[in-house]
């Protein structure tokens, strides 16, 4: 029988975390998504799963313990909102480096600095090119409804761990905070020891007689070594790009015209395509679901079918660039986009569209 | 000349009084001839030995000279962010609370940038043991000010002596944890003389028995000398470090079985 439940987006992800099977959450608290630690108190997952929750004494703290139960070959995440997610970047990319699984969230709001708490999409770039210094990506998927914050969960897990790198979801206030129905998955049970030392023979839990010691590091004073070091991170982030990019498409088969919008951008512009299409406008919608890799083929593919595109995000335009870039400047691409903590309406999305792309 | 003793009759088995723990790696240390840090490996991977743990041992390099502690210690080990050590030693322990885990930090490390992370993992009463190596600078960037350095002491970013006015005064880190109530044992010892290397083994190995027995949290100092940072030599490094540390950073237990020592 199906277990379906009214949640809000924060809470069906820490419901689907310990479903997953998680090891160890490690949070600090920051609107908009405090939610997330406050309900794996509440439910008290210890004694049931074994999975642990600690409140860190700041994101800086928090990002480290993940690094050091990922290090064990555990599953553990976090999760923050835009001010905590950039104090973490340090150890994202020390994970990035060291090659470990793990899951972080980053319900986004408004920024730069503090900013506002109201829900934004501004840390694209952030997301998506690196984030912290060096070389490295993160696998990002983008949620547009509760129940992809619960489905992310377990997915996040199961591609952090097939690729040995930080998954992240990026989530934003409207998909935190907002309730729906959604169907929980059953209880997975936590990785035992023996999974461990089979599926994670890196990890760092005791050197025994059969092997070599286990160094969890991202340090190579060795410059050639480093960068063949780097040079393997490119290999697998290129695997991700052949194996990994998810998307939806809405209403694009006889589409003259596209909109791209991820996460709640994605919803608003489901509702846009509908008003526009009652006004006989040919609009259809693609939904990346994951943000890296980018779904550069089908944005290509469309390109040659419509005669522009409007890149629609609660920013001043940073997913824009990606959408240029993927349809090689063939095509006209505009960004429509309020930004500050401002969801825009869908009559505004239809009237961007009317605008800049069909009219301009 | 039958009287000299060969390389390899020194090696015969029944010349050996001493030997290296298999527990440090064959690796050539990394350190600076005279530095206090090779003992202070080396007590920490005796013990470990002694303990029968290698395979229940997970330890914590920082960031600073013992950065690649990793590669002279021969257990499972992590590599911390700067100041960071003590975050991923509280969630190595909270998800494998049957291993020993330890951090070894030095003064930068654990007093400036991680001084957040050592206070916080103190208060919380984690279950494992931090080794801090004071020595009062920054060896591994090149003599730099450490939150340690003493009054007046010269550093290359205090060339004219730290002037505690515009530079602060020595951070006594380890006095102010001990004042909290999850940390059950700290002591504070040295490594340049046989009777303190001996003192601080046994300190270390409390602190990883008290570990064992969940206890909370056990914390050995160890100042040391930096005769590169100190632009001295060995030898005078560790007079100096009798005649000036030790006043400000006296050795001796400073809280034991949760209480602090008068």
């Amino acid at each position: 029988m199906k277990e379906l439940r009214l949640m809000k987006g924060n809470e069906a992800v820490a419901e689907a975390a310990i479903r997953a099977g998680c090891d160890g959450y490690f949070g600090y608290p920051i609107t908009p998504q405090s939610e997330v630690m406050e309900y794996l108190m509440a439910e008290r997952p210890h004694e049931t799963s074994g999975m642990i929750v600690l409140q860190a004494e700041s994101e800086v703290a928090a990002i480290n313990m993940v690094y050091g139960g990922a290090s064990c070959g555990k599953k553990v995440m976090t999760s923050s909102s835009s001010p905590g997610i950039s104090l973490k970047q340090e150890g994202i990319s020390y994970i990035a480096g060291a090659e470990l699984p793990c899951l972080i969230v980053n319900v986004v709001r408004g920024g730069p600095g503090l900013g506002t708490i109201q829900p934004s999409q501004s840390d694209y770039f952030q997301s998506t090119k690196g984030g912290g210094h060096g070389d490295y990506r993160l696998l990002v998927l983008a949620p547009a409804s509760v129940q992809e914050m619960a489905d992310f969960a377990d997915l996040g897990f199961e591609l952090a761990f097939k690729y040995r790198n930080p998954v992240l979801i990026l989530s934003d206030g409207v998909i935190g905070q907002m309730m729906e129905k959604v169907e929980l998955k059953p209880h997975k049970p936590r990785f035992t020891d023996e999974e461990i030392r089979t599926n994670t023979p890196w990890a760092t839990y005791g050197k025994t007689p059969d092997r070599e010691r286990n160094i969890i590091t991202s340090l190579d004073l060795d410059s050639h070594k480093q960068e063949d070091h780097v040079t393997h991170l490119a290999e697998k982030y290129k695997a991700m790009e052949e194996n990994e990019v998810r998307y939806e498409e809405f209403q694009c088969e006889d589409a003259e015209y596209l909109i791209v919008a991820y996460g709640s951008s994605a919803r608003i512009s489901q509702k846009a395509v509908n008003i526009a299409r009652a006004k006989g406008i040919k609009v259809g919608l693609l939904r990346p679901i994951t943000l890296f890799p980018f779904p550069k083929k089908p944005l290509l593919n469309l390109s040659k079918q419509v005669k522009g595109i409007l890149s629609v995000e609660m920013s001043l335009g940073q997913m824009v660039e990606d959408v240029k870039l993927a349809v090689e400047c063939k095509v006209k691409v505009e960004h429509f986009g309020r930004y500050g903590g401002i969801i825009p309406t869908p009559d505004e999305v239809v009237a961007a569209l009317e605008q800049k792309i069909i009219g301009g | 000349m039958s009287d000299i003793i060969t390389k390899e009759q020194i090696r015969q088995p029944e010349n050996l009084v001493y030997t290296k723990t298999k527990l440090l790696t064959d690796k050539a240390l990394s350190y600076c001839p005279g530095c206090g840090h090779g003992t202070a490996h080396r007590i920490v991977m005796e013990v470990i030995e002694e303990l029968g743990a290698q395979a229940n041992t997970i330890g914590i390099a920082p960031v600073g000279c013992s950065v690649l502690a990793y590669e002279f210690m021969n257990i499972d080990m992590q590599q911390a962010a700067h100041g960071r050590a003590p975050a991923l030693a509280t969630a190595v322990k909270r998800l494998m609370p049957e291993k020993y885990v330890f951090t070894y930090q030095g003064d930068g490390d654990l007093a400036a940038i991680g001084t957040a992370e050592t206070i916080h993992a103190c208060n919380r009463g984690e279950n494992i043991t931090i080794i801090f190596i004071n020595n009062g600078i920054y060896g591994m960037t090149g003599g730099q000010m450490a939150p340690t350095t003493l009054p007046n002491m010269k550093a290359s970013t205090c060339p004219y002596g730290r002037d505690v006015k515009t530079m602060g005064n020595p951070l006594k880190i380890t006095e102010l944890i001990a004042q909290l109530p999850g940390v059950h044992y700290v002591t504070r010892q040295a490594v340049h003389t046989p009777g303190n290397v001996r003192r601080t083994k046994k300190a270390v190995r409390k602190a990883f028995d008290l570990q064992k027995e969940n206890k909370g949290l056990t914390f050995v100092e160890i100042v040391s000398n930096c005769n590169s940072g100190w632009k001295m030599t060995p030898v005078q490094s560790n007079k100096w470090m009798e005649e000036n540390m030790f006043p400000f950073y006296p050795l001796g237990d400073i809280k034991v079985d949760g209480q602090l020592v008068k």
